[in-house]
Parts: structure tokens; sequence; C-alpha cells
């Protein structure tokens, strides 16, 4: 069931239809305008806690806790800023932020490319079993591996660096199996046999031939990745103790138990967090909200 | 060649075999750092968790056997199934919502009546790009008591300010309305995407003999609809058994020495082994919880799997 439903959520993420399905009328003029008076309703609460974001990070407490509260920019972005650089390393966190989530995102595109190819292109004994193997891990709670993990991270002596947020997931069963799906459709097996024939050696077929047929599936995977390691909080919490190489949403967790900070100052904080990734969303939600569609698995 | 012996066909598929899988060792090459990286960092840790928690360990004196005394332990840990309690709680009172507002937006967006698509697409989909403790420190000041926007808001409709936070009774609710606002449009793309899926002269056909949209939602959204639906929903009962970064944030965040809040209202079972096991340093009884939350996963997806799973429409 799984596998079959997957593959339609994923074509119908690949191109969104242009020309709509429901040809039923909906309702006379007075129904629409109450439908668009609510669907514009509920994109105004979706957005306004970014608006709020923005206009908070430019007011001081004392400004924030007046009635009415602050709706408009205010005069104090950059005495937060400066608060906000005592408090915590904020820069040092957005760079360590980048650096992992893009060195993490570019070993999980090619681990996760390479297996799905060897498991789309090849037919080798053993390969539905361990297939199947692989989608069922997929099943498995992360719960009951965090306590043990944490401890295999210190046998290993790798608590504290960025080892653990980076290497246990390069090759993912949900990466596999997505760019296996992709391949299977979009790579003609006679493409890769041709270049069998003429000599070509297994991975530079893989590497000069499917690489750059499957381009857009690596960029959904991609953008899926990178958020995801972006946002990532408790592991990356449990593992890093020294400030300096904290990501960002651990440094803003601990924005949150200092006591008697400025508001204004841990909202900037958040903004810092937020805005890379909603910046990249809005200049690509396209192809970002195809990427999570076909993320759906996850 | 008929006239080759069982053990000589024997050998020679145990040959052939062998060829196929010589031929194709940069296959096997290539799947491999899968098997490799989740032998040490999925299987492994599986089994650890298990042995641990039939020990007592703090995680650094040597571990002490006794057996399944962590688990008898738990069964009568009022605290633990406070825990549970909250986190089944959360997931009714943020799941049920999320989805149902997401299917009925998803249908009407879907609707070809509807202009303005792409934008709302995009609008409702805003909250899951953002981090999800980034989320909590904004609302944590939206959901202040005596200056926050929130209780500005509802003080035009005549209501008291709303202790959000900090009280046992609205401290869940509020971890709930966060997870709604983040989550519901991420589910609503997945159903639309579902809804794209269906093919278009269903809904003519139906339009022909004279349904109304009400039937058209109930006869042929919905029954086409539900596997992608069901496999929300396991995915949600997943998701929302181990949630932790809302609740911890908006409970007090990660420093907090008395997890939860206020009477522990949002204590979720992820943020209680959390502690136990790396601030209490109670790795043995916390893997025993793990364990019975990991248990208590399979039984809710796989129950509710043949439950609704059962009797295919289509």
């Amino acid at each position: 069931m799984t596998t079959t439903q997957l593959e339609t959520t994923q074509r119908a993420a690949a191109k969104p239809r242009k020309a709509n399905n429901q040809r039923d009328r909906l309702a006379g003029p007075v129904v629409m305008a109450l439908i668009y008076g609510f669907l514009g309703f509920l994109a105004l609460l979706a957005a306004f806690p970014f608006y709020y974001m923005l206009v908070t990070s430019t007011h001081r407490t004392a400004e924030i806790l007046s009635i009415p509260p602050p709706m408009w920019f205010g005069p104090s972005l950059m005495v937060n800023y400066q608060d906000l650089i005592a408090a915590l390393p904020f820069w040092n966190a957005l760079i360590n932020s980048i650096a992992i989530s893009t060195l993490f995102t570019v070993l999980v595109l090619f681990f996760c490319s390479l297996g799905g190819y060897g498991f789309a292109k090849y037919r080798f004994p053993g390969r539905e079993g361990l297939f199947a193997f692989l989608l069922a891990t997929l099943m498995v709670p992360g719960v009951i591996g965090l306590i043990p993990s944490f401890v295999i991270m210190n046998w290993l002596n790798w608590l504290d660096t960025w080892n653990p947020l980076i290497i246990p997931g390069i090759a993912n069963a949900f990466g596999i199996f997505w760019m296996r799906q992709y391949i299977d459709s979009a790579v003609p097996g006679d493409m890769v046999d041709a270049a069998r024939i003429d000599g070509a050696h297994e991975f530079r077929i893989y590497w000069n031939i499917v690489i750059p047929v499957i381009t857009p599936a690596l960029a959904a995977l991609a953008i899926l990745t990178f958020m995801g390691k972006w946002n990532d909080f408790q592991w990356p919490l449990l593992i890093l103790k020294d400030e300096a190489k904290y990501t960002l949403p651990v440094a803003l967790s601990t924005l949150r138990s200092l006591r008697g900070s400025e508001i204004g100052v841990q909202i900037l904080g958040a903004t810092g967090a937020i805005m890379p990734i909603l910046i990249v969303f809005l200049a690509a939600s396209r192809q970002f909200i195809s990427g999570i569609t076909v993320g759906s698995m996850k | 060649m008929a006239t080759l012996t069982v053990d000589q066909r024997r050998a020679r598929d145990r040959a052939n075999t062998w060829k196929e899988i010589k031929s194709n060792r940069w296959a096997y090459l290539f799947i491999s750092p899968f098997y490799l990286l989740y032998a040490v960092f999925g299987m492994f840790p599986l089994l650890y968790g298990l042995w641990l928690s039939l020990h007592v360990w703090d995680g650094i004196s040597p571990m002490r056997w006794i057996g399944i005394e962590n688990y008898a332990k738990l069964l009568v840990d009022d605290i633990w199934w406070q825990a549970i309690g909250n986190t089944i709680w959360l997931f009714a009172a943020a799941t049920t919502p999320q989805l149902a507002l997401a299917l009925v937006l998803a249908f009407i967006i879907n609707s070809s009546y509807i202009r303005g698509k792409e934008f709302f697409r995009a609008a409702y989909f805003m909250p899951i790009v953002a981090s999800a403790v980034a989320v909590s420190l904004i609302f944590t000041s939206l959901f202040g008591q005596r200056y926050g926007m929130i209780n500005f808001g509802l003080s035009f409709f005549g209501i008291e300010p709303i202790n959000w936070l900090n009280s046992r009774q609205w401290l869940k609710p509020s971890i709930a309305l966060v997870t709604i606002w983040q989550w519901t449009g991420y589910t609503m793309i997945i159903f639309l995407a579902g809804l794209q899926s269906i093919n278009p002269e269903l809904y003519e056909a139906a339009r022909v003999d004279g349904a109304t949209t009400k039937d058209v939602f109930r006869h042929i959204t919905l029954p086409l609809l539900r596997p992608v639906i069901l496999f929300q929903v396991v995915l949600a009962i997943i998701g929302a058994m181990q949630v932790f970064d809302i609740p911890v944030m908006l409970a007090g965040g990660t420093q907090s020495s008395a997890p939860g809040g206020t009477g522990r209202a949002g204590l979720v079972s992820m943020v209680l082994i959390y502690w136990t096991a790396f601030k209490y340093t109670q790795f043995g009884y916390a893997s025993a919880m793990a364990f019975i939350l990991f248990v208590l996963i399979v039984i809710f997806s796989l129950g509710y799997n043949s439950w609704q799973g059962g009797n295919p429409t289509d």
C-alpha cells in the first residue's frame, strides 16, 4: 500500500496540475466571499507570528509589555542586536548551522543517490529482501535509540563534536528510498547499458550519466535534508556542550532560560534562525512544497 | 543437462548465484553505506537500549543487572503515566483538529473555483519551515498573560486574560495550539497532492448525475483519499508520541528544574525520558521508559491501521 500511494504522491508533487479537477460548482457569490474570507483569515493567522517576530525584534521589553502591544517597527533593533551577541555567540552558531547543514546535505545527496541507483538499476541476489529491510527501518521510532546512541557516541569519543550530527544519517533509508523511486522512472536502462558496452566504469556511469538526469530529485532531497538538519534540536542539544560549537536552535534554547532577559533580544535570535530558511522558502516556495510533499514519507 | 544429479544441480546453482553476486559487486558496494551505518547507529542501539533497560546505571559506575525491575517500577510510577496521559491528550487535541482542518482546506483549495492557489499554499505552508525552538520563543511572548498579543486580541471579545503558559489548565492547550499552527499547512499540502491524483472524470460524472459538493466530498473525495489519510494518521501517531521541541520550550526550557511546567501539565513522555536519562542520569530506568513508549507507538499505529485500514473501498 505504502509504495504505490507514495508513487502517486510523488507524481502529484512533481508537477502540480494547472487546470483543476473538481468541476462541481461550489456556491454563489456570497458563499464564495465567505470562503475567501475564511481562507484569507487563516493565511493571516499563519503569517502573523512572523510579522510579530519582525516587529518585536525592534522593541525593548518595556515597549513590548504595554497595552496595546506594538504593531509597528520600533527603534531598538541595534540595541537588541548588541544584547544578543553579548548573550550568545550568535554569528558563530549561525556559521555552525550553515556548515553542519551544508556538509550533511552534500553527503546525503551523494550516498543516497548512490544507494538509490544501486537498488534501481541492478538486479542482484537479495535485492528485494535488503530493500524491504531498508523500508522497515523507516517505521522504527527514534525514541528507542536516543539513550544508547548517546552512550555509543561517548565510547567513540564523539561527544561535543559534529560527527554524531552528521555521520549516522548520511546514508539514510528515506533518502535512498526516494532516490530509488526517482531513478527507477527517470533513468532509462538502455542508457546505462549503452554506457556499459562503451566500457564505462560502473562508478563513472553513476557519476557522468545518472547524476545529470536526476537533478530535480536531488534538489528536492537537498531542501528537505537541509531544512531538517537546520531545525534539528534534541540530538544536537544532547551532543554539544561547548558553546562555541552550538547550532542555532541549541543556542536559542539557552536564551529561554536567561532570567530577566529582554524579550526583544530572544525574538531577534528567533528571527536569525527563521529568516534564512524563510527567505529561501519565499523565493522558491513551489520547489520547497513539492520537495516536502515527496518527503511526506518521513 | 537432464543427466545432472541433484548435487550437481545444487553446485551449479550455487556457482550461478556466486557469479551473479560477483558481477553485481558494484551494486553491493553502492548500497553498503546504509547497512554499515544502520548496523552501528541503528540496529546496535536498539538492542543495547533493551539491554540497558534491564540494568541500573548512572552512566559512570559499573552497570548492575536488575532484570525487569525497571519495568515493574514504571508500572506504578505516577509521573510516567501522567506523562503518557499528557502525550496522548496532546496527540488527540493537536492532531484531530489539524487533520480535519487540513482536509477541508485541501478540498477547498483543490476546487476549480478558487483563485490564488499558489498564494494560499505558500502561506499555509510557511510555519513548517521555521525552527520549533524559534517558534516557541515567539509564542512564549504571544502567550504572555498580562501583555501578550493573544490575550490582548481576546480582550476585544470580553475574554479575561488567560494564564496560558503557567497554569495547569492552559499549558497543554497552548502546546496544542502551536502544534496546530505549525503543522496544519503541511498536512494540507500532503492531502492536496493526494486530491490532485484523483481522476477528474469522477467529478465530471458526479456532476452530471447532479451530486452536490457535500456528496462529492463524502462519496468521492473521502473514500479515494483514505489511504493518504490513513498514512498521515499513522505518521502523526509516531510523531506525536515522540514530540519534544515545542513542549519542552513552552514549559520552561531546557534548563528547567521542573520539567513539564506547572503541575507537570506539559510533561510529555519524551521530555521525561530526556530528563531521567540526561539530567538525573538514570540511564537504565529511562531506557525502560523508551522501550515502553516504543511498544505503545507500535500498538497504536498497528491498532489504528487494522481498525481503519481493514476494508479498502477502492
